[in-house]
């Protein structure tokens, strides 16, 4: 039972991500509405993030800066791989939310049930 | 310069594009496009070059040197593919000017040549990097710039079309940024060849399944393998009809080279091809796609969907080479690359000619097309044709090969799978046919425009690629053997 | 580089000639030298490849297009009769085209000429083709180049005809031919043809899977569609809604003439007879091809449309070439490529008439033929030959093809195939006797107006009844060439 526990605290971020991860995809699948999906979408990302930065963080270890009186450094590269990521994740959720604006532009609504099936299912 | 090769291939086209961008001038634009365009073309042959003669190149992007740095591979094969696609799209850029005059407004033009040029650096970029995180970097640079492709013809579709791209596409590179994390977690690398070295001996445990899981399903969504392709038909379709053409020749492709660098290269053959699951996946949904999406084709009224849907079927022999996994069907996958590339090419640029002149986008519309354009006509034809695998054309080449293949394997379904599905082809190619040689042509058209010399001249000459790569196959079967026997399977043979 | 170009010749001369009638079909005292050019210097290259090549043992590449399969050309006994004969026939034919055509007033003729031409390219590329890959692209070069003639008339009728002439040609060779060719490829490391067999001289000595030489077998036959063996047949006598001049070139020089051509190739230089005998599938084929005759020429006693009842025949009489190489032995050859010609000769002649009869009055019911005999007498009689030669009565070039299928039949004791030759002539006698007598001893049913029939029409039917004549009295010209089949 005790390992069972030390189990699932040992590796409790995981748990986070997975559930961050298909809470945002299950926005995204279910949303009609294109900002809430672009919502679900950033979280989904998110949920990466802390893939990447979790295991690179070592217990005791200290900030990954150079001194003598520590030994035991985090990895820094997730965090630098992170912060490319994160400009991506910017970079789409930008380009997601004008082309959201210039849906509503065009068409007056941003309900993807609308618009779908008027728009792009009939010919 | 030289020795910068790798890196510039990438960095001319972004920074060309900066400079579209920051210059936006009307006049000046396209003449910059066509620099960079060129240049890259220059250095990508040289790379070629310098990669059959030295072998694989390693190049350190800013001296920091692998596996910590960012490390450019160069081989022969993903070297072909850069020198392909730089040729490719610029010849695409040549036939772009008067083809986005008619087909964007007057102030999107500079943004456009911009985005494209963004779109090839970043293709570029995911064929050159030995790096797995540095090749998500590029997808998103591709990927972004796709999307404002997309989004910017005259058809206000195109706006939904792209936002569904954007959602799936994104979906796809998180997933594939999952899968690398984890191989990140298991190996502590993100150099490809560092990690394909480090996996050397490790059996397929659940964590590396997993990556391997969600690596593929990431790229499948990019490459748009069957179930995962609902993106493509509505993004070609709307799209202006250059960047049509240039996805549908050079995207789609580089998402299929990622995904056999990892299946190939970094986890390996026996790796991956112990898991009897994995081919059967892959191999079956080839076929469902070779299968669905050409009947799906055969229904389709607008004419750049039809060849979408044609085009995922396409996709689908690709990774049916990919999943028969030997040596005369990895020629097969690879040659389908460069072939279905050139015609693709050859078919959206003449679509794009139609468009240009008379506003086609219904196939109805084609009718009497021999007489009133006799050349995009007989392009059209032509390329088509070679869709269906006619001996003489280029998709003869590949399917000969992946009948090889699967001959090889034993697998006579595959192959009878292979001939059925280019009778679907040739049910909705015949359609097309039919309707341009020998039906009169619909009265009250609207008044044409005449289709410029540069634009009937790129299309001619990617239809006679078609059939000269079809009948001349030195360039393209060889290299792609060569490919083959030194980079995928050098191992193994 | 010269050798390439004399074996090169035969297909380059009706391109390029395709290429000049376009571009000079404007100028009208130029159309009939150029036409008849193109035939003429086709024959003179045929000639001087002879003289250049001792047969069989020659081939040259062309180019490679696969590693070490290629392009590649070649005379052999069997390439050297057909070419001849689908050369010969060109000239007839375009003779009496360019008559029919004018008489007919159809439009696009410089479209038709020009495409006949590529076909005849073609039908020579395949006939020289001298490994199996180069006969497949020859073989669909040619679907896809007569796919327009077969929709020349525009109509919708046509177009669903030449929907059917694509799909069935095509389809069955992408589905059976090429993975045949694959396993051949697969089996043997090559495609050439080798005297003896290929098959035969690679898989010597080691264990042969009968049942995969089997399968083998019946996908060649069923591939290569162009032989109509029934079930796939039915793209000919939907293709009848062409120009006649179109179905005679459909029938008797170029389309079914390749299909069996491609057959006998195959059995002979890719298998080779011995590695054939006493598989089940031969057998089962010599039935399939047996129940083909038999009902198709059932058929065609019901037809009342003359050019769909040739049709059927055609395909009855490709089947006796089938069944006859079926035979497997070295007379089996002579007797079938003896009867391929025989029947290409009986069978233009006979098109040729119906499209003589169509042009001067206007009739393609036989029952409204009664009487014709007497004002159209050379057309009638020209008939009656073609059909006494297919019935195979002496005295006419139909005759001694069928004598040796009986010989060669007899020899293994195929009594089956001597069976349904017996049945089928009798069934031949049934649907052609009729049209003979209303041709000659019926009075005719309406007054009609005939038109003169232009002298090219003439000229042509008479060479080709000429020319059945002299191949009874000299079928050595054939036979000696073949017998140098190894």
């Amino acid at each position: 039972m005790s390992s069972a526990i030390y189990n699932f605290i040992s590796s409790y971020n995981y748990y986070i991500i997975i559930f961050l991860m298909v809470s945002g995809l299950f926005i995204v699948v279910s949303r009609g509405n294109m900002v809430k999906k672009l919502v679900g979408l950033a979280l989904f990302q998110t949920s990466v993030y802390i893939l990447y930065i979790s295991p690179g963080k070592i217990l005791n270890g200290t900030a990954p800066i150079l001194d003598d009186g520590y030994s035991v450094y985090s990895s820094p590269f997730p965090h630098v791989l992170i912060l490319t990521a994160i400009v991506v994740g910017i970079a789409t959720l930008a380009l997601g939310l004008s082309l959201v604006i210039r849906v509503n532009e065009e068409f007056g609504t941003i309900e993807e049930d609308e618009l779908f099936d008027n728009e792009l299912n009939n010919e | 310069m030289n020795e910068h090769a790798p890196a510039l291939v990438v960095m001319l086209p972004i920074i060309g594009a900066v400079l579209i961008m920051l210059i936006r001038h009307n006049n000046l634009n396209w003449s910059i496009a066509l620099l960079s365009g060129i240049s890259t073309i220059y250095y990508s042959i040289i790379l070629y070059l310098n990669a059959r003669s030295l072998g694989t190149i390693s190049y350190a992007m800013g001296g920091w040197e692998p596996p910590v740095g960012i490390e450019y591979r160069i081989d022969e094969f993903n070297s072909l593919l850069i020198a392909l696609i730089a040729i490719v799209s610029f010849l695409i850029l040549i036939y772009a000017k008067s083809s986005l005059n008619i087909e964007l407004k007057k102030n999107k033009i500079s943004t456009f040549y911009s985005m494209y040029l963004l779109c090839l650096g970043g293709l570029i970029g995911i064929l050159s990097t030995g790096d797995a995180f540095n090749a998500f970097v590029f997808l998103e640079i591709s990927s972004l710039a796709t999307y404002v492709i997309i989004s910017m013809g005259n058809d206000r579709r195109g706006l939904l079309a792209a936002y569904q791209y954007l959602i799936i596409g994104t979906i796809g590179a998180t997933l594939y940024v999952i899968g690398v994390g984890l191989i990140f977690i298991i190996t502590g690398s993100l150099n490809l060849y560092d990690i394909s070295i480090k996996l050397g001996d490790i059996e397929l445990y659940r964590p590396l399944l997993a990556s391997l899981a969600f690596i593929t399903v990431g790229i499948a969504l990019k490459i748009a393998l069957f179930p995962l392709h609902a993106w493509l038909p509505n993004a070609y379709a709307f799209a202006p009809s250059v960047g049509t053409a240039f996805l549908a020749s050079t995207a789609t492709k580089v998402a299929i080279y990622l995904l056999i660098k990892y299946l190939y290269l970094v986890y390996g053959f026996d790796l991956v091809y112990s898991n009897q699951i994995f081919i059967f996946v892959i191999l079956s949904l080839s076929i469902i796609a070779m299968f669905g999406a050409s009947m799906i084709a055969i229904f389709q009224s607008n004419l750049k969907k039809l060849f979408a849907y044609s085009s995922v079927a396409q996709i689908g022999y690709i990774t049916l080479g990919i999943g028969i996994a030997n040596y005369n069907g990895l020629i097969g996958s690879t040659v389908h690359i460069i072939n279905h590339s050139i015609i693709k090419a050859a078919i959206f640029l003449a679509i794009g000619c139609l468009v240009f002149s008379s506003k086609i986008v219904n196939i109805d519309q084609l009718a009497g097309l021999g007489k009133r354009m006799p050349m995009v006509a007989l392009c059209i034809t032509v390329s088509s044709l070679s869709l269906i695998g006619v001996p003489g054309t280029v998709g003869f080449i590949s399917k000969w090969y992946l009948v090889l293949g699967s001959l090889e394997q034993g697998w006579w379904v595959v192959v009878f799978a292979l001939a059925v599905s280019s009778i679907l082809a040739l049910i909705y190619v015949g359609r097309i046919i039919e309707l341009i040689w020998f039906h009169a042509p619909v009265v009250g058209m609207d008044s044409e425009n005449k289709i410029p010399f540069e634009m009937l001249a790129v299309t001619v000459l990617m239809t006679i690629a078609t059939i000269y790569f079809g009948i001349d196959t030195r360039l393209t079967g060889d290299l792609a053997k060569i490919a083959v026997e030194n980079v995928l399977l050098g191992e193994q043979l | 580089m010269s050798q390439q170009i004399i074996y090169l010749l035969p297909v380059l001369i009706p391109i390029f000639l395709s290429i000049l009638i376009k571009i000079t079909w404007e100028i009208q005292q130029l159309r009939y030298p150029i036409l008849l050019s193109g035939p003429i210097l086709a024959l003179w290259s045929v000639y001087k490849l002879q003289q250049n090549s001792d047969f069989m043992s020659s081939s040259i590449d062309i180019f490679d297009i696969f590693t070490n399969i290629g392009i590649s050309l070649g005379l052999e006994p069997i390439s050297f009769v057909f070419i001849t004969m689908v050369n010969s026939l060109w000239l007839v034919a375009t003779l009496y085209s360019y008559g029919y055509m004018r008489t007919n007033n159809e439009k696009r003729l410089g479209n038709f000429f020009s495409f006949f031409a590529i076909a005849i390219g073609c039908a020579n590329g395949a006939a020289l083709s001298s490994n199996l890959l180069t006969l497949f692209i020859f073989y669909e070069l040619l679907t896809v180049s007569t796919y327009p003639l077969v929709t020349h008339k525009g109509d919708e009728q046509s177009k669903q005809s030449g929907r059917k002439y694509l799909l069935i040609l095509l389809g069955t060779s992408l589905c059976f031919f090429l993975p045949a060719m694959g396993y051949v490829y697969y089996l043997s490391g090559n495609l050439d043809f080798v005297s003896g067999g290929l098959l035969t001289t690679t898989l010597s000595g080691m264990e042969v899977n009968n049942v995969a030489i089997s399968i083998l077998l019946v996908l060649f036959i069923f591939g290569i569609s162009k032989a109509a063996v029934m079930p796939f047949h039915s793209w000919l006598p939907a293709a009848m809604v062409a120009p006649t001049p179109v179905s005679a070139l459909l029938h008797a020089v170029a389309v079914v003439k390749v299909g069996v051509f491609s057959i006998i190739k195959v059995l002979v230089y890719i298998f080779g007879l011995d590695i054939l005998l006493g598989l089940f599938s031969v057998d089962l084929m010599i039935y399939i091809c047996g129940f083909t005759i038999i009902t198709t020429s059932v058929i065609a006693l019901k037809q009342d449309n003359l050019k769909k009842l040739l049709a059927y025949s055609t395909i009855s009489q490709l089947s006796y070439v089938v069944i006859a190489i079926l035979i497997l032995t070295p007379s089996a050859i002579i007797a079938a490529s003896m009867h391929l010609v025989a029947h290409a000769i009986s069978k233009i002649t006979l098109f040729f008439a119906a499209g003589a009869i169509y042009s001067s009055t206007g009739y393609t019911k036989i029952s409204e033929m009664d009487g014709i005999g007497k004002n159209l007498r050379v057309v009638s009689i020209a008939f009656t030959l073609g059909a006494m030669s297919l019935v195979g009565i002496p005295l006419l070039v139909g005759f001694t093809s069928k004598w040796y299928i009986v010989q060669s039949s007899v020899d293994v004791g195929q009594w089956f195939i001597l069976l349904i030759i017996t049945i089928s002539t009798l069934l031949n006698i049934g649907y052609f006797s009729p049209i003979i007598y209303k041709f000659f001893f019926k009075n005719e049913l309406k007054e009609v107006s005939f038109k003169t029939l232009p002298k090219d029409i003439t000229l042509s039917i008479v060479i080709c009844c000429v020319l059945m004549v002299i191949l009874f009295l000299q079928p050595n010209l054939v036979m000696e060439v073949i017998s140098n089949v190894k």
